[in-house]
């Protein structure tokens, strides 16, 4: 898998840490590998929404990285709740289900971005990069794979 | 079934294979069935409720499956019955998900639920308006298996255009 230049907080110069959430172990994992390739660390996994409401709390992510088809509760749902109670919070949907109604509402209700299932990562790195914002830097002034 | 409906789920599958393994893909076997579903290796099923109900099967024997998910992942991957599990799962919520965006856009409502594992030998038989389309993916890896059986709810696309109708005047 190629290699991102190392995003870090800016605030402390540490790895960017990130929860996430899918009721898929397999999309979990490929989220997890594409995170150590970007320099981000995975604070936390959850498996449905409710869980990573208590997740998000406990931990405290710099980023969720959010699917939205998933049991008990479904992602919008979820972030919609973090948000209301952690304005701060960036949330970003992740899911194969993408039709602009479903983005629409998942923007409204709280996510910061949505990035369409299958992941490329080059793609979601430029996505995490967009959401941190001046809260995150990238070691080099490198573009995505170099 | 109406080719309008099948068609998104073709294409996606289509893209999500090609994509995620990186190799070119093509449809080896095409027929209309109404008898039960038979399940040929490991089997995730995808219901699908609104304007359009039905299930979506994605059926794969477990050596395709490691090497799908070895591929996806970039990595070889060791077999074991959860990655098998799982990876038939993350596959029929990639491309039912791919084909669902395609529909909504064309004017449908509906909404997807999670996958669950098909492990009995059989499914539910077809009926004459939900004749499964079943298709036989040839890729780089081995065969993928997906059944279709679909049918558009007419009643509530009508009911749902009176509603706004309704809420315009």
């Amino acid at each position: 898998m190629e290699q991102f230049a190392p995003m870090k907080r800016s605030k402390d110069g540490q790895p960017v840490r990130y929860l996430v959430v899918d009721d898929s172990v397999f999309a979990r994992k490929n989220l997890a590998r594409m995170i150590e390739t970007f320099g981000g660390q995975v604070a936390g996994e959850a498996g449905d929404g409710v869980t990573a409401i208590t997740e998000y709390v406990r931990l405290k992510p710099d980023i969720v990285l959010m699917d939205i088809t998933m049991p008990q509760m479904e992602g919008i749902e979820a972030a919609e709740k973090i948000v209301q109670q952690h304005p701060e919070a960036r949330i970003v949907m992740v899911s194969s289900v993408g039709y602009q109604e479903n983005i629409v509402a998942a923007l409204q209700r709280g996510a910061r971005h949505f990035v369409q299932k299958p992941v490329k990562p080059e793609v979601l790195y430029e996505v995490i990069k967009y959401v941190m914002g001046e809260d995150g830097t990238a070691a080099h002034a490198a573009t995505a794979g170099n | 079934m109406k080719m309008q409906l099948i068609q998104p789920f073709i294409n996606a599958a289509d893209a999500v294979l090609a994509q995620g393994l990186q190799c070119p893909t093509s449809i080896a076997n095409l027929s209309m069935e109404q008898e039960a579903y038979r399940r040929k290796g490991v089997a995730a099923l995808i219901w699908v409720t609104g304007d359009i109900e039905g299930r979506i099967v994605i059926d794969l024997d477990p050596e395709t499956a490691v090497r799908v998910a070895s591929r996806f992942a970039g990595n070889d991957l060791p077999e074991s019955d959860e990655l098998v599990r799982e990876t038939v799962c993350e596959l029929a919520n990639l491309v039912i998900g791919n084909a669902v965006t395609s529909l909504n856009d064309q004017g449908f409502h509906f909404r997807v639920h999670p996958p669950v594992l098909h492990t009995s030998e059989h499914g539910p038989k077809s009926s004459e308006d939900t004749e499964a389309l079943v298709m036989c993916f040839e890729t780089c890896v081995g065969n993928v298996f997906l059944n279709i059986a679909l049918r558009h709810n007419a009643c509530r696309q009508l009911e749902r255009a009176a509603a706004v109708g309704h809420q315009e005047i």
